[in-house]
């Protein structure tokens, strides 16, 4: 809805920023700082903030590379997993001997080499990428069961636990969220300044057509699946750090979080729309309505009823606001609405 | 067994390519040869394998997961996709169980209870999808965790024990009718009554046409939005019934109850030959499908690998199928093309 209107009528650039779906978000947040705060006198402290933010921070970090594959027009559902093999297979390197420094970089192999398998499957292979990393989804998750079993590993260095655990020093910030921030902004460049962004979007808007303009459709595709397995592992290494314990089972539902985050960031599911900024406000939201339910001592399982709401809203709002936009300039006799389905979170041009 | 499937059925093949529509034709049955060849390899090292206790003791197994998967089929057929059938299972099965525990309700009133409450949440997915115009998998996603959500909210930490469901409720597990154990043949019959709907009404042949190109079936006056709004229901109903069938053979039923079956369920429609694109695939292809896995998990344990194997072989059967369908409808492609050239 929001390049629609900015592009139609740059004077309202104003009610082009109202109408944006980041803007929105931002309101978002800040009702539900005013809820939490009603709720509970400790909900706007930093150690508070400090807290809710690092639970979510796993979810974050894979959330970035999701936010370029949907915008590409594919999905990752296998990233869960591959975190959970990235957790595994740390913990067992680590408890046979393998040093850290040599273990880490091991398993951000194997995180891309996952990927790789994905990409080559999807993008040459071209085959459905729902369908494929639900195959690795649990071809992941069983090679992390195959490598650990049922165990766990716990006796890391706390120079490593640290990583998740610890704060920048002298400050409350959590050293995951400076890891998400920088990402955040490394992808946010690529997808919104570079080349490499605007193939991204011409894929996922129209892949026929990309290729025609000389896009290398299967290597760029095939890139973001080796960027969501890398970037798994990672936050797989994050987890194992932040829990201080290697298990082969961990991450297990984190997918769904990570999908919904993207698309409350505005990213269209269908592919060629969507912004980092977006899914970075949505991962804050996310975070604050975690904490506020918290407070409100509503349980952790319980509050997935919200998060499937606000997935499911995420799309509805705006089918909704677009209807009832066209209604309005139907009535005040403007142009029809452009058809098609309503875009989200538009990139806005450089 | 000939595939109705749009995709591969309707053209006349040329020589060069006809086996490839054989073979694409009875897809069904080239997973039956697949089993019969890996039987007996397993047969080999376990001869235990092709005892009737244990093939029983397998179909019975996978007849939970077929009935989910031929609901499943139905809406992939639309072209569709519902990730929350694990957790209709799921708050299904916690519904009956607990009901019979509470003695709310006798056994037929819990049964018919289960049903109804699979059918409305397959209803709420349908109207997602269809009325907010909300993509399927965004739609069952959101629903999947809304579901399993209520069912932690009723659930709490409370789990129905075994004991407290009433006397001879999970018999049916055991059971058999004729020889038949009576989860093969609930399975069996609802996947014949399911093909014949499919095959031979209406409602069957617009499920196709909905799923192999819905701007041709909007022109040709298809109520899609019915359609597939109707094949969400009957997913519900099908998981509903799938969810029952979960409490009488597990008896001890939770919150958590069915937790990651939508891996299976998925993977024995894709296994059994139904197009995620939608268009084609039989109930057939589907109910197979969930046998071959559950056949998979069985030789398994029988040759003496680990449970921690299954994950990763269900993975490598997912991508294997998958893989094995494309390079199948590719070359009927290369081989029709080059006749049309001709």
């Amino acid at each position: 809805m929001s390049a629609t209107v900015a592009s139609a009528s740059p004077g309202r650039s104003w009610m082009a920023l109202l109408g944006r779906w980041e803007t929105l978000l931002v309101v978002a947040i800040a009702g539900l700082m005013v809820l939490g705060a009603s709720l509970s006198p400790f909900f706007l402290t930093p150690g508070n903030f400090a807290n809710l933010i690092a639970a979510l921070m796993e979810v974050a970090i894979m959330a970035l590379p999701m936010t370029l594959i949907i915008v590409a027009g594919e999905i990752d559902l296998s990233v869960e997993s591959m975190a959970g093999l990235a957790s595994s297979l740390l913990g067992f390197l680590w408890a046979s001997g393998v040093p850290l420094g040599v273990a880490i970089p091991i398993v951000l192999l194997v995180g891309a080499l996952g990927g790789l398998l994905n990409g080559l499957l999807v993008a040459r292979g071209g085959l459905p990428s729902l369908v494929v990393t639900l195959g690795t989804l649990a071809l992941f998750r069983g090679l992390a069961l195959i490598v650990l079993g049922p165990r766990g590993v716990s006796n890391f260095p706390p120079a490593f636990t640290q990583l998740g655990f610890g704060h920048v020093p002298g400050t409350l910030i959590p050293w995951p969220f400076v890891i998400f921030l920088g990402l955040a902004l490394i992808l946010g460049i690529v997808l919104h300044r570079t080349w490499i962004g605007r193939q991204i979007y011409a894929i996922g808007k129209n892949t026929g057509a990309a290729r025609f303009s000389g896009v290398r459709v299967v290597r760029v595709r095939a890139g973001l699946f080796v960027l969501s397995g890398l970037i798994a592992a990672l936050a797989g290494i994050i987890l194992t750090s932040r829990l201080s314990s290697a298990r082969a089972d961990a991450g297990a539902g984190m997918t769904l979080t990570v999908v919904t985050v993207v698309l409350l960031g505005g990213v269209n599911i269908f592919g060629g729309s969507g912004t980092i900024p977006g899914v970075v406000l949505a991962v804050i939201a996310v975070a604050v309505m975690q904490n506020a339910l918290r407070l409100a001592s509503v349980t952790v399982e319980v509050q997935s009823i919200a998060l499937g709401l606000l997935l499911i809203l995420s799309v509805v709002i705006p089918n909704f606001a677009h209807q009832a936009k066209s209604a309005i300039d139907r009535v005040r006799g403007g142009r029809p609405p452009p058809a098609g389905p309503v875009r989200r979170g538009e990139d806005v041009p450089a | 067994m000939a595939d109705p499937g749009v995709a591969v059925g309707s053209f006349s093949a040329p020589a060069r390519g006809r086996w490839l529509v054989v073979v694409a034709r009875q897809r069904e049955l080239s997973l039956v040869a697949i089993m019969v060849v890996l039987g007996g390899l397993v047969t080999l090292t376990a001869p235990q394998f092709l005892s009737v206790a244990n093939i029983s003791q397998v179909a019975v197994l996978a007849s939970v997961i077929a009935v989910a998967a031929m609901g499943e089929a139905l809406v992939v057929i639309t072209r569709n996709v519902d990730l929350s059938v694990e957790a209709t299972m799921g708050l299904v099965a916690y519904a009956v169980a607990s009901l019979l525990e509470r003695h709310a309700l006798d056994t037929p009133g819990a049964l018919a209870f289960g049903l109804g409450l699979g059918l409305v949440l397959g209803m709420i997915n349908g109207v997602v999808v269809t009325l907010f115009k909300v993509p399927a998998i965004v739609a069952t996603l959101g629903t999947l965790s809304i579901f399993r959500g209520v069912d932690y909210l009723v659930a709490g930490s409370h789990q129905v024990p075994l004991a407290s469901l009433p006397p001879g409720f999970t018999d049916a597990a055991r059971d058999s009718f004729f020889g038949v154990p009576i989860f093969v043949a609930i399975a069996l019959i609802i996947m014949v009554i399911g093909s014949v709907i499919l095959r031979s009404t209406r409602f069957g042949r617009q499920l196709y046409a909905v799923g192999s190109n819905p701007e041709a079936a909007a022109i040709l006056g298809i109520p899609s939005r019915l359609v597939v709004f109707t094949a969400f229901s009957l997913c519900g109903l099908l998981a509903g019934v799938a969810g029952i069938l979960y409490v009488m053979e597990f008896g001890t039923i939770n919150g958590t109850s069915a937790t990651g079956l939508v891996l299976a369920v998925v993977a024995a429609v894709v296994v059994g030959g139904v197009n995620i694109f939608g268009g084609s695939g039989t109930l057939v292809g589907a109910l197979l499908g969930a046998l071959f896995l559950g056949f998979i998990a069985n030789a398994l344990i029988l040759i003496g690998l680990s449970q921690f194997w299954l994950q990763a072989i269900y993975g490598v059967v997912i991508l294997l199928a998958v893989s094995a369908d494309a390079i199948l409808v590719r070359r009927i492609q290369r081989a029709t093309a080059a006749r049309r050239v001709r």
